[in-house]
């Protein structure tokens, strides 16, 4: 049985964590809308770069000497899997969903025999995988000074693939990050980005001129593709990461609460007890007399 | 009303200017085109430099690097990597670009001699354009 002394001790640390919860549930929620914003007003860049590769896709996948980041090497032996997670922890099992899902990918293809490398894009993603696969670890990116993900870091990530895939070290990469649904829901998602992919290429409706010819309109837009992808999935990582801190200290606060409601009442149990105990003390001694 | 063409300007980050424009010169690969009401369909990647943009209001300026540029006969779409309206570019912004293309061109590898080369003068030029003249 607990003294009264540790039960108020007890109660007060609850108090000051569910402080804490409190104001890091606020603090996600402001920086989830920003997030949010940031993705937002991403999105027309994307569409339209999307829109126009597929368009030169279409037209330029047949040709002899298409460019390999479009078509890949011709093989598929190695993989590059792109891990991207938070740098900070605290984001219920928004790190750890996506590195699952990065596991089960990595053990199906040793199984089939192929040989994978593992790039990982922020702390937590590689302090887990580290366990497991660290002979398999060829790099990582640091972003816990970043404060705000701008293109040009994306585009240094796309740059360090790109320079990986030139020199032969992959022939597939794919990335791995969190879609954003809601605050509720975050979505962990594989997309391949070298070669590309494209879900509906379809060719262009209008008839085009090009300047300079569409192979090299395509050689120089793939590159910006690929470093585009990045930076949607890093932005698309970054809200559901603060979505997910958001909904996880919202119950964190809530469990805090409960604690709190369940040590009061044993705090007053126990107080009672105490006071009934002297009663009973002094009745008893008054009797005797 | 004249026509008029729907001009996007898009940059990775945000959309940069989106307005309803009578001509709009563009700083293509091979030169600076003009893109009007009617132009035939074209694509064509962007070389670093200046983007003039004419409403009926007047006329605004905006620097460009790395892209391209989609024109049909009623739009043009600017997506480029990096843009500014010129107001907000300072010289600092500028020698780092330049900068940044010096060191691309030293280490560039043979075949990408040339390109980066053309890269770094079109800095320079965009550099000089806007009256920021590169110490050497």
């Amino acid at each position: 049985m607990p003294s009264l002394k540790d039960l108020k001790n007890r109660i007060g640390s609850v108090k000051n964590t569910r402080k804490i919860t409190k104001a890091m549930q606020m603090v996600a929620a402001a920086k989830l809308r920003r997030a949010q914003e940031a993705a937002e007003s991403a999105r027309p860049y994307a569409e339209q770069m999307q829109k126009v590769m597929s368009g030169l896709a279409a037209s330029s996948t047949g040709a002899a000497n298409a460019p390999r980041l479009l078509v890949g090497t011709g093989s598929d032996k190695v993989h590059l899997l792109v891990v991207m997670t938070a740098e900070r922890g605290l984001c219920g099992a928004f790190n750890s969903s996506i590195v699952r899902m990065a596991r089960v990918r990595i053990n199906d293809l040793i199984r089939q025999g192929k040989t994978v490398k593992i790039l990982t894009v922020g702390r937590k993603g590689r302090e887990q995988l580290k366990r497991d696969f660290n002979e398999l670890m060829v790099g990582h990116i640091d972003l816990s000074e970043v404060k705000r993900v701008g293109y040009d870091d994306a585009r240094g990530i796309a740059d360090d693939v790109m320079e990986r895939f030139k020199v032969g070290e992959f022939d597939v990469a794919t990335i791995f990050f969190s879609r954003f649904r809601s605050v509720i829901s975050q979505e962990p998602t594989a997309q391949q980005i070298i070669p590309a992919v494209f879900d509906a290429p379809e060719a262009f409706s209008t008839i085009y001129s090009f300047e300079p010819t569409e192979g090299e309109i395509m050689a120089e837009l793939l590159p910006h593709g690929v470093a585009t992808q990045i930076f949607a999935a890093l932005l698309e990582n970054g809200a559901s990461e603060q979505g997910a801190r958001m909904s996880a200290m919202d119950s964190a606060t809530r469990n805090a609460g409960d604690m709190i409601d369940r040590l009061t009442i044993e705090y007053n149990r126990s107080r009672q007890a105490a006071i009934t105990k002297e009663l009973i003390e002094i009745i008893s001694g008054a009797e005797a007399l | 009303m004249a026509d008029t063409l729907q001009f996007d300007l898009v940059a990775p980050e945000r959309r940069v200017a989106s307005e309803r424009a009578l001509q709009v010169v563009i700083p293509g690969f091979e030169g600076d085109l003009t893109a009007m009401p009617k132009h035939a369909p074209m694509i064509t990647t962007l070389r670093p430099g200046v983007l003039e943009v004419f409403t009926e209001k007047g006329s605004q300026k905006y620097i460009v690097t790395g892209g391209f540029a989609e024109i049909t006969s009623d739009s043009a779409t600017v997506l480029a990597e990096r843009s500014h309206a010129v107001e907000e570019v300072t010289k600092e912004m500028i020698e780092e670009m330049i900068a940044a293309a010096r060191a691309a061109h030293l280490e560039a590898k043979a075949e990408l001699v040339d390109a980066s080369a053309k890269m770094l003068a079109d800095m320079v030029a965009m550099g000089s354009r806007m009256g920021f003249e590169p110490k050497n």
